[in-house]
């Protein structure tokens, strides 16, 4: 059995190889935040600000720009106006600070170690570090097989390992647990809460209303390219701050 | 009809005799062939990765020049080479021309750019596929091309194929800038041409039969190292 689906559910421990001094995740600041592709506008005005620490669920309806502001907040996009802020820096200055976990993971064609020691030898990292890595998401009896043959679960867990091999400031997850089991779902959420107790500041992207109950600090609420509420979870939850939002909450369509 | 099965079983009586003119030709053609087809791959390659990943002004053109120097007409380069090798050309004092390393030159020149079309092919489809998540471990463009080249590693054994084979195969430029010279420079496509014309079909077809079960064997090997890594997803 993997170290992390033990029969504590939680993950395996991962060594203290980080460095002691790690940059503290910075709040970020977003302000009327557009985003066009031609005439549509995807993001349309997004304002949103965030504190440094906890772990944030960023929820609403297909097409409402959640992946699209993943991406804006990683620097992987260029919005068309409007302005992100992480602590003084732009967006595009705090990609390696921050690592992108995708939906579907995209695994190099090699072996599941040589997966994370690519990231640790391009990132200039301890490479002994890699089997404490795979141990910690529960892969290391794997770490010899070919990354592409692993399962949906499997290869998420390693996206996650490659992520955290990074040592982020800030873990953004764009649905890492969509169409999984829920062992796997519980193993992946593991890995990010010990992440998050780490200091890691975690921005999540989700459909599951019980993971985000699970998970969430707070919650980001997106409608039509805008953040239409934005609460603890503890408020949003029983008192949804929209119409939108509790029709989501409920199960209703969202248009 | 007759002369040809005697021919064929002549052919077959030099290849198992392992006759030495024989195996001293293919042993230049493969040396000639492997080495252009090597070095091919070291400038065709990068070449390929960085117009596979660059996005730069005049990119579409260069992609024009690139698939239409694939096409290259042996004779032309092999003239081309002979004009820079020759006694009174720019490299003369080489004193290369009708050498081995000319036939090299030229062949290297013929196929550098299929070893760079394809092989941008190749990695161009790979990096749309890895793109988001290098760009998002902020890797360096030389880090992005050494593992797109390792990653496609398989595909592009495919492209150094196709290079060798075009290689191996070739005539015009070879026998221009090597001259055909026996015991230098005969190579098994110019000694299929000399003694077809010469009527001495026997050696020819010999000839001809080992550059078949060359191409097929060396087309087999890959195949089969495709094979095993895609049972390993790694193509």
């Amino acid at each position: 059995m993997s170290d992390v689906l033990s029969m504590t559910g939680a993950p395996a421990k991962e060594p203290a190889h980080r460095p002691a001094q790690r940059g503290a995740p910075p709040p970020l600041e977003v302000r009327d935040l557009v985003l066009r592709f031609g005439e549509a506008a995807v993001l349309d005005g997004l304002s949103l600000t965030l504190g440094p620490r906890g772990c944030t669920m960023i929820m609403g309806p297909n097409g409402a720009g959640k992946s699209l502001l993943l991406k804006l907040l990683h620097g992987l996009l260029p919005p068309t106006s409007g302005r992100i802020d992480w602590g003084g820096h732009t967006a595009p200055a705090m990609t390696a600070r921050q690592a992108l976990v995708f939906q579907k993971p995209v695994l190099l064609r090699r072996s599941v170690a040589a997966n994370i020691d690519f990231v640790l030898k391009a990132r200039r990292k301890d490479p002994a570090r890699r089997d404490g890595l795979l141990a910690h998401v529960g892969l290391a009896h794997k770490a010899g097989q070919p990354a592409r043959l692993l399962s949906g679960g499997e290869a998420q867990r390693l996206a996650l390992a490659r992520a955290l091999a990074t040592d982020p400031d800030v873990l953004l997850l764009d649905e890492p647990t969509a169409s999984l089991d829920p062992a796997s779902v519980l193993a992946i959420e593991g890995i990010v809460a010990q992440a998050r107790d780490r200091g890691v500041r975690i921005i999540f992207v989700t459909h599951d209303v019980g993971q985000a109950r699970r998970m969430a600090d707070d919650v980001v609420f997106l409608h039509r390219g805008r953040v239409s509420a934005h609460s603890p979870a503890h408020d949003f939850f029983p008192e949804p701050a929209c119409d939108a939002a509790r029709a989501y909450l409920d199960g209703r369509i969202v248009v | 009809m007759q002369s040809i099965i005697d021919a064929l079983g002549l052919a077959f009586a030099l290849v198992f005799s392992a006759d030495a003119d024989l195996l001293e030709i293919v042993l230049l053609s493969l040396r000639v062939s492997l080495t252009a087809a090597a070095v091919a791959c070291v400038i065709g390659l990068p070449i390929g990765a960085l117009v596979a990943i660059g996005r730069f002004r005049g990119r579409n053109a260069v992609l024009i020049v690139m698939n239409a120097l694939m096409g290259l007409p042996p004779v032309v380069v092999g003239l081309l080479v002979y004009l820079h090798l020759s006694r009174s050309g720019p490299l003369g004092f080489l004193g290369l021309l009708y050498t081995p390393t000319a036939m090299i030159i030229a062949q290297t020149i013929l196929i550098a750019p299929i070893v760079a079309a394809l092989s941008r092919q190749v990695l161009e489809d790979l990096h749309a596929e890895y793109a988001e998540q290098f760009r998002s471990l902020c890797l360096t463009r030389i880090q992005t091309v050494r593992a797109l080249i390792w990653d496609a590693r398989y595909s592009l054994l495919t492209v150094g194929l196709a290079g060798f084979g075009r290689a191996v195969a070739e005539v015009g430029a070879v026998i221009i800038v090597g001259g055909n010279i026996d015991h230098m420079t005969r190579v098994m496509t110019t000694a299929i041409a000399l003694e077809t014309s010469r009527g001495d079909l026997a050696l020819a077809l010999a000839l001809g039969i080992i550059l078949l079960v060359i191409s097929l064997g060396v087309n087999a090997a890959v195949q089969s190292v495709r094979m095993t890594a895609a049972r390993q997803a790694y193509v």
